[in-house]
């Protein structure tokens, strides 16, 4: 035995002979995950958490969290001699004083800008593929507290240097609170210690964005990753693929090869952004003053929609016995997100509840195969592109040479007349899918070469498609709408009707497929 | 038309396909070195790294197409920095793709379901454990448990009671008294109303004694903008008419909306635009909402003229200034 | 003089002679040009007086009315001053191509002489706002770099946005990019408040104020690119765009890469 294999077995006999690991290691080694560039887009996620986790502690070697006023005296001219807080002369140190110092802090908002986006891709692929439904629904219920507490977490991190174009920003957050009802000046004096801006908000919101945060967030990605290690990945269905098998690649070598060189490569092109492209500028915003603003003042883009939607907010709000309500802070600030949100959080429950599916579900679905979901989808997509646009509508405007008002007309209608349009299409293009493929199957593949038949008949020569394609086209399930009746066997009205009425119908609609192809009707065209 | 038909089923695992590298020994070979390369890259990346930091000075500028002119320390630190991460990743992937065992592994996945007998023993366990703490049985030890734990709970609730003062009437009231000059910001200069010409505006502050320190807490409710019109192309009541001085009208700078500074005056059309969210306020009719989603108008300041001819506050702004609150009667 | 004929056929005698007739006249021009700096004579004021005249009827007249008392599609200029006429006329802005919102600033179609002359015809008919000298636009002497940038976040991001680079009134009129302006034209626009923008007295933001925030102009248009490629220093609408294009193209890409099988 060489000298290597030696070392190496009395490293792994010390530690098994204190933990046992020798068992479940090579029970995980060996495990298997399926291959598919689209379960790279949670990777893409997980390690831009671990790249801000990174380039987060060496900025906070340097960052002074107070807003002290200090007058400045570093090299940044423009700035020289003007009365700002530690926090952003801190900054300003880091971007123009610490060596690597400004490629880090364009690393760290780069790194988040890209965990939001691949947060909401992964989002987009596991709900268009079905991944949600059981057992994973737990799963999907973590996802969405992570994009909710990412969210937080971003704007609270661009808001810890002080800036003007972030100040603003907290001031209108400061706003909502205040606009709570009953209990909002209450909250908003606790939060900022005072009136804003006071001088405790960012010592305090850097607490919650380095410590109690990223906590919560690494508790909330090992329960996460380990459901998905425990529960194995979904697959896509194919040949040789099945409800009760995983088909792939194991974990070692090929997986730790391949995830492990994704994570170079996020770290790599996140650091070839930070080199090349500038982002958070803040010494062109100046330092926070409550009397300036810039034109042009928006949020970072994961926010642009809540931003969209207060911007098209109608002119609402209550005086009555002495007391004021918001509307057009609440709604759009608060009612309209949270229940977006909470319905993204149920929907698992709320679809097993149409279609009545109580079994457990690995295979994905092909998004054409599931209509109904696939369309409610791109209609949740079409309201917050229609809010994200009218985030960024004065910058449009001035790109575009259209005017504000114009856009923000346009976004007060098409933000209701938009997204059932988007449904209707996206139902009927699924639908679409569906009979194409039907005739795929039944008739085979246009070859585009023509053949005369003897009595003069031209036709088009068609291929038989493969059994493995086959196969993928016609192996989806195409449940019947639940039946659920109205009179139990005596004849007797069963209680819940209405609510049994709106499960049936969301179920027929639910429901609506074009047949897929069977072998029945194979041999039938065969005779044709 | 078709003439092979299968019955739809399905058709298994295909076929292995072997890659090049797995059969050919020189095509594995150049894999190898191409793995290499990759890595060698990656060196090369982090010698730039290394080199930049040290050698490049800060102070050096140089021009590429698109980038413009950027800093050079800054630029090959952060490409170098990327260059020796993403060829890692690169050389591991080929690797991987081009090298290491691609046959497929099928693994049978297991029902979660426990059996039924673990699950019967679950709930066994559970039910003596329950029932040996006796909870069901002593209902007093169960209410006062319920009790102290509720109790408990509100003590983290307690202890932050000072992370802030009560608003009390903060929230309603401003520096601006009767008599109080307005001075520009910057500056902190006292303005006359004939420094002001007709389509000008000014950004005012409440004048502070000498050497006395503005916290931004008060610049956040004092801010206020000054504007100069002709009188006749006011459209105000009586009252509010007498707020002006000479055409000249003062509103909080605070939008009603969500407190940003409105200060964005379109001459011509006297209109006042929050960059925030796009509410337009009418100054001919005191800082009505015409545009967007504000709910009030800017509160007006009312203004006049103290003995040596500077501008002053007539009295206190009449209602709170900034956002609403529920607390706000109108 | 034999000396020099020896070389009179040499093949560096043409692109010489070349220079040297260029620069002669060049120097020429623009000592004649240069007269005109100096301080002019009553006699020489009044022939510009009237040489503006002849310009304004021929080509203001038409919207702004014979005698400059204005109409109903554009304001009277009585009293506008030399300033206004200079930054409208220079910048190009007047003659107005469109009657759409605002006038943009394109290639003024007057030179240099002919703007002075509708400046001095509209200054004699009233008292107005008089074109900066060289002497109070001197910025580098006069102004404060970082107060500058205090005035100009105060006063004029809210329209121009905090690096000048422009932003949207309503109604489509827009607040345009200070790149490339003269501190002239700067200047001129503080003062006169041209179209939606309004007036900066000189009490308000003094003078020296004035040249402080032309100072900060300036020092932000010759900034280099700190970070690198500045995205048009509009904030984070166009940083978010790079993320969903480059970055997230970038990554998906090496995903299906990764993905694929290897020949």
């Amino acid at each position: 035995m060489k000298a290597r294999e030696r070392i190496a077995g009395n490293v792994a006999n010390y530690v098994d002979e204190r933990t046992g690991a020798a068992k479940w290691m090579k029970k995980n080694l060996t495990k298997v995950f399926p291959d598919h560039w689209s379960f790279l887009l949670g990777e893409i996620a997980l390690y831009s958490f671990v790249i801000l986790l990174l380039s987060g502690t060496f900025l906070t070697f340097w960052f002074d969290p107070s807003q002290r006023e200090v007058i400045y005296d570093g090299g940044y001219q423009p700035l020289s001699g003007l009365k700002m807080s530690a926090a952003y002369a801190s900054t300003l140190h880091i971007s123009f004083e610490v060596r690597g110092g400004l490629l880090m802090r364009q690393v760290h908002h780069w790194a988040a800008l890209i965990f939001m986006a691949a947060i909401v891709v992964h989002l987009m692929r596991v709900y268009f593929t079905g991944a949600f439904r059981k057992p994973r629904e737990f799963n999907w219920i973590i996802g969405i507290g992570l994009l909710t507490l990412g969210i937080v977490e971003g704007f609270l991190g661009y808001s810890l240097p002080d800036d003007l174009l972030s100040g603003t920003g907290i001031r209108i957050a400061e706003a909502i609170i205040q606009a709570l009802p009953l209990v909002g000046s209450y909250l908003a004096f606790f939060a900022f210690g005072g009136a804003f801006p006071g001088e405790a908000f960012i010592p305090r919101i850097y607490t919650v964005h380095v410590l109690l945060l990223p906590g919560t967030f690494l508790a909330l990605i090992t329960v996460h990753l380990m459901l998905v290690w425990y529960q194995k990945h979904t697959q896509y269905p194919g040949p040789g693929r099945t409800e009760k098998n995983v088909v792939g690649y194991p974990l070692l070598p090929v997986y730790m090869a391949k995830a492990g060189g994704f994570f170079f490569i996020v770290f790599g092109v996140t650091a070839f952004l930070g080199a090349v492209a500038s982002i958070n500028p803040i010494w062109l915003y100046g330092p926070y003053t409550p009397g300036q603003i810039s034109a042009g003042s928006q949020p970072d883009w994961y926010m642009g929609w809540l931003d969209g939607l207060v911007r098209m907010s109608p002119p609402l709000e209550t005086h009555a016995f002495g007391h004021t309500i918001s509307w057009n802070i609440l709604i759009p600030g608060l009612i309209v997100p949270g229940i977006l949100f909470t319905g993204m959080a149920l929907y698992p429950f709320i679809e097993s509840w149409i279609t009545g599916d109580k079994r457990e579900h690995h295979l994905l679905d092909r998004p054409r195969n599931a209509p109904n979901r696939t369309a409610l989808g791109v209609m949740s997509l079409t309201f917050m592109l229609v809010a994200l646009i009218n985030g960024g509508n004065d910058i449009i405007a001035t790109t575009f040479h259209l005017t504000i008002n114009q856009i923000m007309w346009f976004s007060r209608i098409a933000i209701f007349v938009l997204p059932p349009i988007a449904f209707v299409i996206t139902k009927r293009l699924c639908l679409s899918l569906q009979r194409a493929d039907r005739d795929l199957v039944l008739h085979g593949r246009e070859t585009g070469r023509l053949v005369m038949m003897p009595h003069g008949e031209f036709v088009e020569v068609h291929e038989p498609i493969s059994a493995e394609k086959a196969w993928l086209l016609t192996q989806h399930e195409q449940n019947p709408p639940l039946a659920l009746e109205q009179n139990d066997a005596r004849g007797v009205r069963r209680p819940g009707t209405l609510k049994n009425k709106l499960r049936a119908r969301l179920s027929r609609a639910h429901a609506v497929a074009v047949p897929k192809a069977t072998a029945a009707d194979l041999k039938e065209i065969e005779h044709h | 038309m078709s003439n092979e038909i299968e019955a739809i089923r399905d058709p298994g695992l295909p076929a292995h396909v072997h890659r090049r590298a797995d059969t050919d020994p020189k095509a594995a070979k150049k894999a190898e070195r191409q793995v290499a390369i990759l890595f060698l890259l990656s060196t090369l990346g982090t010698v730039t790294l290394i080199g930049s930091y040290f050698f490049i000075p800060q102070d050096v500028f140089i021009f590429f197409p698109v980038l413009g002119n950027t800093n050079a320390h800054q630029l090959f630190l952060g490409l170098g920095m990327a260059a020796s991460l993403f060829f890692i990743g690169m050389g591991a992937i080929h690797w991987a793709k081009t090298l290491m065992p691609d046959e497929e592994v099928v693994i049978q996945r297991h029902e979660f379901r426990s059996p039924d007998e673990d699950r019967e023993d679950f709930i066994a366990t559970a039910k003596a454990g329950a029932a040996a703490a006796g909870l069901g049985r002593r209902s007093l030890i169960k209410r006062s448990l319920g009790l102290s734990l509720g109790l408990v709970g509100l003590s983290p609730l307690i202890l932050l009671r000072d992370l802030g003062p009560l608003p009390g009437d903060e929230l309603s009231k401003t520096s601006w008294k009767t008599g109080t000059r307005l001075v520009t910001d910057p500056g902190d200069r006292p303005i006359r109303a004939e420094d002001l010409e007709v389509g000008a505006v000014a950004q005012t502050l409440p004048e502070i004694p000498a050497g006395a320190h503005r916290a931004l807490s008060d610049i956040g409710k004092d801010a206020v903008l000054l504007i100069r019109l002709r009188p006749e192309e006011f459209n105000l009541d009586a009252e509010r008419l007498s707020w002006t001085h000479e055409g000249i009208i003062a509103f909080s700078k605070i939008c009603s909306h969500m407190g940003c500074a409105v200060a964005l005056y379109e001459q011509q059309t006297k209109h006042l635009l929050c960059p925030c969210h796009q509410s337009t306020f009418d100054v001919t009719r005191a800082a009505k909402v015409i545009f967007g989603p504000a709910a009030r108008p800017l509160p007006q300041l009312a203004i006049t003229v103290d003995s040596e001819g500077y501008l002053v506050a007539k009295q206190p702004f009449t209602e709170p200034v900034g956002p609403s609150f529920w607390e706000r009667s109108s | 003089m034999k000396r020099l004929s020896r070389f009179r056929r040499h093949r560096a005698v043409a692109p010489l002679l070349l220079v040297l007739a260029l620069f002669s006249i060049g120097t020429t021009f623009s000592v004649a040009g240069a007269a005109t700096s100096t301080p002019i004579t009553a006699a020489e004021k009044s022939a510009l007086i009237d040489e503006g005249q002849r310009i304004f009827l021929k080509g203001c007249s038409s919207c702004h009315g014979l005698n400059a008392e204005g109409g109903g599609i554009a304001p009277s200029l009585i009293g506008v001053g030399a300033a206004s006429v200079d930054f409208q006329v220079a910048t190009g802005r007047m003659p107005m191509a469109d009657m759409s919102q605002q006038a943009m600033r394109k290639k003024p179609i007057y030179n240099e002489n002919q703007v002075e002359a509708l400046a001095a015809y509209v200054a004699s008919l009233a008292p107005g706002p008089e074109v900066p000298s060289e002497s109070q636009l001197n910025y580098e002497r006069d102004g404060s770099t970082a107060e500058g940038g205090e005035l100009f976040r105060t006063n004029c991001a809210m329209c121009h946005n905090f690096a000048a680079q422009g932003g949207a009134l309503t109604q489509g009129k827009y607040a345009p990019t200070l790149m490339g302006v003269e501190p002239r034209h700067i200047y001129e626009a503080l003062i006169t408040g041209p179209q939606s923008m309004p007036v900066f007295s000189d009490k308000t933001i003094t003078p020296a104020e004035k040249l402080s925030i032309i100072k900060w102009i300036k020092a932000a248009e010759a900034e280099p690119q700190l970070g690198g490629a500045s995205l048009g220093r509009v904030g984070p609408v166009t940083e978010g765009l790079l993320v969903w294009t480059l970055g997230l193209g970038l990554l998906v890409g090496v995903a299906v890469w990764l993905a694929m099988k290897a020949r």
